[in-house]
């Protein structure tokens, strides 16, 4: 279980996980206090968390899934940072404009691999959300982002990007410097770069926002994470003149994992623990970890002239057919 | 129909049109020779694909390709066949974007050209798989692409669809920039979200009709995520130009030949070598 002594958020249809969970947690102190064997209580109620965590994340609605993507315990790329790479040297700025903390990129080192990550970050209390931005970057986040990637082109690193965005901001500063054109920037040259990119939707996948670091040769989703061409309440706000109809503009928009898969916009989904990557991030981290060991070795045995066509061809036929 | 300046409506026979910007009343006849720019003011009237390729390419030279690409509905969306059909009627196109080959004073160049009136401009499938298709004939033929922006953004109707649109266009104009022929992109009003965030934006010349709103988000998006009003002229072609996102301003009269000045200088190095 993830770190029992944070404070427990809980989403609304999680609420009688969350009871059990506090119920159980209550019971082991009593039992670690006082030294009770409480096991004869303990083992059913654990039993019952189990199933009843099963039951209520089988029927999840996709606003539901929304709501986990959006989860503040939710594993981040900061979690992925520190959770599975041996080492990593961040590399700041686009030195153009300034240093976007809403992205990091960094030089990586996971086992025998390395690369170059890029991932977006939302910040983990409010000092460090302000300072990100909530994950949404500007131009300036972008620019940085396309640098690196060229670093990491003309040095033979691939690239491993972790998706985690409400959407690009929406500011007069970001339109000022150009947001449309560095996303529009980015896509292109991540559809041309001479190395691999793997890219992850960790979290939330926000529309422009998500995809000017998500174009590669294998796009990878996590179960309970979304990604979306608007939000769900933008969507709502625009269809019906109504915010409040998010939920119905989340089932019509396909914006859950299997969703995507289908659509042949993911190629792979990273199933969650059970309950959400929330409940256990280093079970999360350990199975992405698993996954990009794999998606790193069996890319790097690939040309790379052949990778850019095959990158050419997937994204060609996006949609069609 | 397809104009953007709106008919009076208790004047019989539609042979006058009222301009939005001035409300001068003009003669329809007025606008189809000025192409849709107020003769009074010098507003740049939205104009469909028909029109836009008139402006544009020499007279009775176009050739429509990737005609049977058809709308799906790929995510069942709630209303999404109807916005279609009634998209269909009132815009004379079969989608957003229309395009092909043709030829700019002579110069044979694939064109393609968004239109606005059907369903704003906005980019899915069809749009994405159109505007790919021109630049691999621009690609196939070695000629230039010249491509038209006027959208809302990407479709929503189409989801994440959509969104992916924005790699493949972007893809392709990149396919073709490696090849050393030029992409001359033309901004009209408006255009924002995932088509200036992507082919639009990458032109290896930008122009922008006068007046016209170009931007990522749009001006209500923005005016509530920062919850005050907007500076005056925020995210026009001329704010634009001053921020170093565009290369010119040109209004629609003389883009024809701009366009085809700016392809000559660019195709002058590649003709010398080939020569």
């Amino acid at each position: 279980m993830a770190d029992r002594k944070e404070p427990r958020i809980g989403l609304p249809f999680e609420r009688p996980i969350v009871e059990l969970e506090l119920k159980i947690g209550e019971l082991q102190s009593l039992s670690e206090s006082t030294g009770m064997n409480l096991n004869g209580e303990l083992k059913p109620l654990k039993k019952k968390l189990e199933r009843m965590t099963r039951d209520i994340y089988a029927k999840l609605e996709p606003y539901d899934v929304v709501q986990v993507a959006r989860h503040p315990l939710r594993p981040q790329t900061s979690d992925y940072i520190a959770g599975m790479l041996d080492e990593y040297i961040e590399l700041h700025g686009d030195r153009r404009f300034g240093d976007d903390r809403a992205i990091t990129t960094g030089l990586a080192r996971m086992r025998k691999h390395r690369f170059l990550l890029v991932g977006h970050r939302k910040g983990k209390e409010t000092k460090e959300n302000i300072a990100c931005n909530w994950g949404c970057a500007h131009p300036e986040g972008y620019r940085k982002a396309l640098l690196k990637m060229r670093l990491a082109e003309r040095f033979k690193l691939p690239i491993v990007t972790f998706i985690n965005t409400p959407g690009a901001y929406p500011g007069l500063g970001a339109e000022e410097r150009g947001q449309a054109w560095a996303i529009a920037e980015n896509i292109q040259v991540m559809s041309r770069l001479k190395t691999p990119v793997i890219c992850v939707v960790i979290g939330e996948g926000g529309s422009g926002g998500a995809l000017g670091i998500g174009v590669g040769d294998r796009v990878l989703m996590l179960q309970y994470a979304y990604y979306s061409v608007i939000s769900p309440e933008g969507c709502a706000a625009i269809l019906w003149k109504d915010g409040d109809k998010a939920p119905e503009a989340a089932g019509a928009l396909r914006l859950t994992s299997a969703d995507l898969k289908r659509l042949k916009i993911v190629d792979e989904v990273v199933p969650e623990p059970l309950g959400g990557a929330h409940r256990d991030s280093e079970a999360m981290i350990a199975m992405l970890q698993e996954r990009l060991v794999a998606l790193l070795d069996e890319l790097g045995g690939i040309s790379v002239e052949t990778l850019v066509d095959q990158r050419y061809e997937r994204l060609s036929q996006l949609g069609s057919a | 129909m397809g104009w953007a300046f709106r008919r009076k409506k208790n004047i019989p026979g539609g042979l006058w049109d009222k301009c939005p910007k001035c409300a001068a009343m003009l003669q329809k006849r007025q606008l189809e020779e000025s192409g849709g720019v107020c003769p009074q003011c010098g507003h740049h009237g939205r104009i469909g694909a028909a029109r836009r390729i008139g402006v544009m390419l020499d007279a009775g030279s176009f050739v429509e390709i990737a005609t049977d690409l058809k709308t799906s509905d790929p995510l069942e969306f709630a209303g999404y066949s109807g916005t279609i059909e009634r998209s269909k009627k009132r815009s004379n196109v079969d989608e957003a974007a229309i395009v092909g080959h043709g030829r700019i004073e002579e110069m044979p160049v694939a064109f393609g050209t968004l239109d606005f009136h059907f369903v704003g401009g906005s980019m899915g499938i069809v749009v994405g798989d159109r505007i790919r298709a021109a630049a691999e004939h621009a690609f196939e033929n070695e000629t230039p692409l010249v491509l038209v922006s006027t959208s809302g953004g990407a479709r929503m109707h189409e989801g994440a669809l959509s969104l992916m649109q924005m790699a493949k266009t972007s893809a392709a104009i990149a396919r073709l920039g490696e090849t050393g022929l030029p992409y001359i992109s033309i901004l009209a009003d408006p255009c924002t979200g995932g088509v200036i965030a992507s082919f639009a934006a990458l032109g290896d010349v930008i122009l922008a009709e006068p007046g016209a709103l170009i931007g990522f988000a749009g001006p209500r998006v923005i005016r509530t995520t920062i919850g005050t009003q907007l500076p005056e002229g925020f995210q026009t072609s001329e704010f634009l130009l001053e921020h170093g996102f565009i290369d010119r301003i040109v209004p629609r009269p003389t883009l024809k030949a701009e366009v085809a000045a700016i392809l000559r200088n660019l195709m002058a190095g590649r003709e010398r070598a080939a020569g």
